[in-house]
């Protein structure tokens, strides 16, 4: 009884503290905001309109209907005509274009050379999703008005995009986001704001008082619990209204599965607060984590790809399985029933931890 | 265990790798006494502190504080005593009346002992007016104030004050320690470190700790009459000179300029020390006026870390 009496004196002081840092309460509600935005609108990888010039040396019927059908493909706006091809290179060079379009004056001819290729495809090809798109171009077949009907060749594979017909880069990014933002802010919050009191010289006064050292982490842990499912609740309001996001598994499971991410990341705050002397160095020490979180999860780069070491690595981070089960329930309506090895993992990293940072926490009294 | 001692520490002993920060104190503290400690920034005041509350395990000896073996029993202890830091260690955002709401619930006062309580330590602290006030805004004396007043919230029966005036007023620390001799007046124990003589001065007892060992220690007026040294007092007309001369002599202990006197310190040993002094002057300053003086506190204080820095040179 004492003991809940404690450790709600604790939460209530935290949650006042909180409502008067304005900072803090700026990036619970900011951080998610920006992120959304940033990544929902800005990074794309459904590379589209990329600037092409054409130099058509033929200039017949035939050529002025490849270039037609290279802007019809949407990847490329074509923006300039110019009359060659070293001209295509120099706004190749310039920056001006990132793709040129070369038509050679024998293109009729070479079109019936199977052996060579009719026409150019100039790419910069510094950024590997450009070339990617680029790629794309390459597989177009010239078409003849003749025969409408009657493509020249049929494709090999007919490609049926499941779970985002429209691909649209959004629906894959934002429910992994969550877990991004959960990582960055969870983690961070829960171990600065123990640094704070030690660094303040509050712990001091806190740990001559009846307080128990599981009292005082529970009692500064509960209130971030809550501010997670606020921003869990804030993303996928914001997913939902500004990118159509769907919730295909049960919303249930959506929290399920966020409180054992947000139980991970507290726990390994509390640990990053027993060995940060500074909150200079919590902050130092979350980032050194952040950064493999983001970008070996397989929120930035498909998993699948990645090398073996990688791999091994990215399965000790909770952000790994979090955006296994997350992309499962919320994009192909899995059940987390489904997912228990990711859950198991999550709950396996919190024990450890949370074992770890009360068994420190203890030595530091000393 | 008698009931009437607070304290008692036998070979108290704490190392900090090869550093021995606090070196076999042996502490007898009465209750409702206020008990200074007296030493230089080091000498091992705050550590000896920690130990008696339980916050640090000492690493030889054995304490025994209000019955209670620590650090063995430091939890049971901790209801039983209040702490105040060196630093403000309250929260600066949260208001007066909160920060003392805080402390009363982590220390589990019932809901109307608690609104009893606070506002007895308001009135009694001279707070009422700054309750909505954020602890941050609040002036030293005030600061000061509200920590004696979370401190003693839970009426603890021993109170452990770390260096509680270094950052106020000479008025805010005549006030404090009015505060101070109203709590022991009503059977609380103080232990209170320091580096001020007249602090010191009023306690009812104090130690002088010198590198974490107790080189003096007994009631004020006993320090003073027990003094390792002779203190002469003189009044040359060239004192960097005079200086000079009685810094290489070997039984004197310290020379203090006071104006436009010189406060010396000379060791016990010597038989007449103003005539001992008057020799050593004939030839640079024969006219001087030598006197004998009372000891003061800071005497015996420099007297005492001085004789045991020349038997550790020896």
């Amino acid at each position: 009884m004492n003991s809940l009496r404690r450790i709600f004196a604790i939460l209530q002081k935290e949650i006042r503290q909180l409502s008067r840092d304005r900072l803090t309460f700026g990036m619970i509600i900011g951080i998610p905001m920006i992120q959304i935005a940033l990544f929902g609108f800005a990074i794309n990888t459904d590379v589209r309109h990329l600037r092409a010039a054409v130099a058509d040396e033929s200039n017949t019927e035939l050529s002025r209907t490849l270039a037609a059908d290279a802007q019809a493909t949407q990847v490329v706006d074509i923006v300039a005509h110019v009359r060659t091809a070293i001209e295509l290179e120099g706004l190749l060079r310039d920056g001006d274009i990132d793709v040129g379009l070369y038509i050679p004056p024998d293109y009729p001819r070479r079109l019936q050379q199977h052996e060579r290729s009719a026409a150019q495809l100039l790419v910069d090809g510094s950024d590997p999703i450009i070339l990617g798109a680029a790629r794309q171009l390459a597989n177009l077949t010239q078409h003849y008005d003749s025969e409408p009907s009657q493509p020249l060749r049929a494709a090999l594979f007919e490609i049926r995009n499941h779970y985002n017909p429209e691909r649209r880069s959004a629906v894959n990014v934002v429910p992994a986001l969550m877990g991004v933002i959960l990582t960055m802010t969870m983690v961070l919050f829960t171990a600065v704001a123990i640094v704070r009191e030690r660094e303040r010289g509050n712990l001091e006064l806190l740990i001559n008082t009846p307080v128990k050292t599981v009292e005082l982490m529970l009692g500064k842990i509960v209130p971030y619990i809550f501010i997670g499912l606020l921003q869990v609740t804030l993303i996928i309001l914001l997913g939902m209204l500004l990118f159509r996001v769907p919730v295909a598994g049960a919303l249930s499971n959506v929290y399920l599965g966020s409180l054992a991410l947000i139980a991970a990341n507290l726990s390994l705050g509390l640990l990053i607060s027993t060995l940060a002397q500074s909150q200079f160095q919590a902050m130092q020490m979350t980032f050194f984590f952040f950064l493999p979180s983001i970008l070996l999860s397989g929120f930035m780069f498909p998993f699948a790809g990645m090398p073996k070491a990688a791999q091994y690595i990215a399965e000790v981070l909770p952000l790994t399985h979090f955006v296994r089960i997350i992309r499962g329930v919320m994009l192909r309506g899995a059940d987390l029933v489904h997912m228990l090895p990711d859950l198991g993992a999550l709950l396996i990293f919190t024990a450890i931890t949370l074992t770890l940072a009360v068994l420190r926490f203890h030595k530091r009294l000393d | 265990m008698s009931t009437d001692i607070a304290i008692r520490t036998h070979n108290l002993t704490r190392r900090f790798g090869n550093l021995v920060a606090v070196d076999r104190v042996n502490l007898t503290v009465p209750r409702a006494y206020i008990y200074g400690f007296l030493g230089p920034n080091g000498s091992g005041k705050s550590t000896t502190i920690r130990m008696l509350c339980g916050l640090l395990k000492p690493s030889d000896g054995e304490a025994e504080v209000l019955g209670l073996n620590i650090p063995r029993e430091a939890e049971a202890l901790k209801r039983k005593i209040g702490y105040m830091t060196q630093r403000f260690s309250l929260y600066e955002d949260l208001s007066v009346g909160e920060n003392l709401e805080f402390i009363a619930k982590v220390y589990s006062l019932a809901r109307t002992q608690r609104h009893q309580r606070i506002a007895q330590q308001l009135e009694l602290f001279d707070l009422k007016d700054r309750r909505q006030q954020r602890a941050g805004t609040l002036s030293g004396g005030q600061k000061q104030r509200l920590a004696l007043a979370a401190a003693t919230l839970h009426q603890p029966e021993l109170l452990f004050l770390d260096e509680p005036t270094s950052a106020v007023d000479p008025q805010s620390r005549r006030d404090f320690w009015e505060f101070l001799f109203q709590l022991a007046n009503h059977g609380t124990t103080i232990l209170v470190s320091t580096h001020y003589m007249d602090e010191a001065e009023r306690c009812h007892a104090l130690a002088i700790l010198d590198r974490g060992s107790i080189v003096a220690d007994g009631t004020p007026k006993t320090l003073e009459a027990n003094i390792n040294a002779h203190v002469i007092e003189i009044e040359p007309a060239d004192l960097s000179v005079v200086r000079e001369i009685l810094m290489r002599v070997p039984h004197v202990l310290s020379v203090t300029q006071l104006g436009v006197r010189l406060r010396i310190l000379v060791d016990r040993a010597v038989d007449d020390p103003a005539g001992f002094i008057k020799d050593e002057l004939r030839d640079s300053q024969p006219d001087a006026e030598v006197t004998l003086a009372r000891a003061s506190l800071e005497d015996v204080f420099v007297a005492a870390t001085q004789l045991r820095s020349r038997e550790r040179a020896a």
